[in-house]
């Protein structure tokens, strides 16, 4: 049984002691896997992680993918990545901030990848996000359809595909859609 | 903070249609109580519960929570347990246990739960009881819609965005709630789906399921005897989580789970104590060589800082200068703290990676020595 009366007295002093000190910012349990996500991170060479609000903000960042292959060869796209406080618990959020003609990414950035929603788990990390998010640039899938337009192209006509996904990527229009140049 | 909208008086009979709609529970459901019961005092704060700081809850022996998410339940149990410490066994000291009697209901199922902390299981030692949301895929959403909850989902997650460029959803406000129904039910026009509803909306929108008075009642009155029965000490306590199930028939069932021992937020941590010359990097060779730790390639965080990071490049780079100040400095010259480090382990061959939790103690400092808290970070 716990001794209420001896609480009380205890922490009013403790109180006092803290009185004075800056504000301890409290550290999630979801911060703290994230950590150890971020701090055993193993990229591959065509993906780059970096911390817009610098290092002690880990639940925010970017990640630019380069494919090295595939449809996609030559452009550069930009992620951003929200990690909720309940993390792993919940997946992150990721949006692709570069417009990109593409089967399973819609022109908002939305991303249909089974790992970030339907078939998440706690044991899964960021590190296999990423790699999901790159495979999606070397096998993009007619089956999983965001933008309809481009998921259509790709199943029946593979060759127009890849001459609109070059455009695009060049900085100009795929039907009544202006895509902005992203190869460098 | 939330506030009284039109279908909760039904299920809280402290609420009035005619009267409080629009105003905070918390105020109306304090007044009521207070006028029914003389000599009850309640001190109502309509805030949100990251709003207060930790002095406000260590100011309470006991906390109840009626809370209705994980993000909350999580976060009000680091609290709690911030305020536990542990004696150089590792036992917890008694008057710094901050007990918590949580309950929640959905529908038919209910649980109430006691968490002593250092003694009980803490929420993150139990979190797999929560399981995640269900989470639709995007593609089907946007290409092969088959229920009303895909119709609410492609306007509140793909269609929102597409319409208001930037402006984030907010699920408490009515006008948001409102566009996200109208747009809804276009959608399920057009693909001849039944049973888009406003209350539906809101339910698939906020994850809530539609609340059942008599469960509540079940769920708060059990919450209710085990708070009194920690504080006047008449009678043992619920040992340590009790499961409702009105769903088929009743079942009722009290769990003993246990805690994890190793649980960041709750545990004890491994006690180090330190020269205050220390540097980083000996303190990063001391956790490998550590009988207890044996961590490599440590990373290293406290209070929110990372003081070191082994990876991704850009963040070893950005901590590397660390390594030759000493950690005393680096924790602001504090007698002793909470420092959390993640790095592999290898047993039997087979490498594993890990965080843990260190009490680090700095030797010949004076000051209180009884500072290291167990959820200080
Ligand atoms: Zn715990």
């Amino acid at each position: 049984m716990i001794n209420l009366f001896k609480v009380k007295a205890k922490q009013r002093e403790t109180a006092e002691n803290v009185n004075g000190k800056a504000p301890v910012k409290k550290q999630t349990a979801g911060e703290l896997r994230l950590h150890k996500d971020i701090s055993e991170l193993n990229l591959p060479k065509s993906c780059t992680i970096s911390f817009p609000n610098g290092k002690d903000d880990l639940m925010n960042f970017e990640v630019t993918i380069r494919p090295d292959e595939g449809y996609y060869i030559g452009g550069t796209f930009l992620f951003s990545f929200q990690v909720p406080s309940v993390y792993p618990h919940e997946p992150p959020k990721v949006k692709c901030k570069t417009k990109v003609y593409h089967p399973n990414i819609d022109l908002e950035g939305n991303v249909c990848l089974n790992i970030l929603r339907e078939d998440w788990k706690p044991v899964l990390n960021i590190n296999t996000v990423i790699y999901g998010l790159f495979h999606l640039f070397t096998q993009p899938n007619y089956e999983d359809p965001l933008n309809h337009d481009a998921a259509a192209v790709l199943r029946d006509n593979p060759k127009m595909f890849e001459s609109n996904v070059r455009r695009a990527m060049a900085g100009g229009y795929v039907g009544q859609t202006f895509f902005p140049r992203c190869i460098s | 903070m939330d506030r009284i909208d039109v279908t909760n008086p039904i299920v809280n009979f402290l609420f009035s249609l005619l009267e409080d709609v629009g105003k905070p529970k918390a105020e109306v459901a304090a007044k009521r109580v207070m006028e029914r019961l003389s000599g009850v005092n309640i001190v109502p704060h309509f805030c949100r519960i990251e709003d207060k700081d930790l002095d406000f809850y260590n100011d309470f022996n006991i906390i109840v929570l009626g809370l209705d998410s994980v993000e909350a339940r999580s976060y009000i149990n680091a609290v709690a347990c911030s305020f536990l410490e542990y004696d150089a066994n590792d036992n917890p000291k008694e008057e710094t246990i901050k007990p918590m009697v949580d309950g929640g209901t959905e529908g038919f199922k209910g649980h109430a739960r006691v968490i002593i902390p250092g003694v009980t299981p803490c929420f993150e030692c139990t979190i797999w009881l929560f399981p995640p949301q269900v989470k639709f895929p995007l593609c089907t959403l946007a290409e092969t819609p088959r229920t009303a909850a895909h119709c609410i989902e492609y306007a509140h997650l793909i269609k929102w965005d597409e319409v208001h460029s930037g402006k984030t959803f907010d699920p408490d406000n009515p006008e948001h709630m409102q566009w996200v129904y109208t747009e809804a039910v276009k959608r399920a026009e057009l693909f001849g789906i039944p049973g888009v509803t406003y209350s539906l909306t809101q339910g698939v929108v906020k994850n809530i399921i539609p609340a059942i008075a008599s469960t509540n009642a079940i769920i708060s009155a059990a919450c209710a005897l085990e708070t009194l029965k920690i504080v006047s000490g008449c009678s043992k306590t619920l040992s340590n989580y009790m499961t409702y199930n009105g769903v088929e028939g009743v079942h009722i069932k009290v769990t003993e789970f246990v805690r994890d021992k190793d649980c960041l937020v709750c545990g004890p941590g491994v006690l180090i104590e330190l020269d205050t010359s220390c540097t980083l990097q000996k303190f990063i060779d001391m956790v490998k060589e550590h009988p207890k730790l044996q961590l490599s390639k440590a990373s290293v965080t406290y209070q929110g800082k990372n003081l070191y990071m082994q990876a991704p490049p850009v963040l070893e780079e950005m901590t590397r200068a660390n390594l030759t100040e000493s950690l005393f400095d680096l924790m602001r010259r504090v007698p002793s703290g909470t420092v959390h480090v993640t790095g592999t382990t290898s047993e039997n061959g087979k490498k594993t990676s890990g965080v843990r939790k260190l009490r680090v103690a700095f030797k010949g400092v004076d000051g209180i020595a009884d500072m290291d808290t167990a959820g200080g970070a």
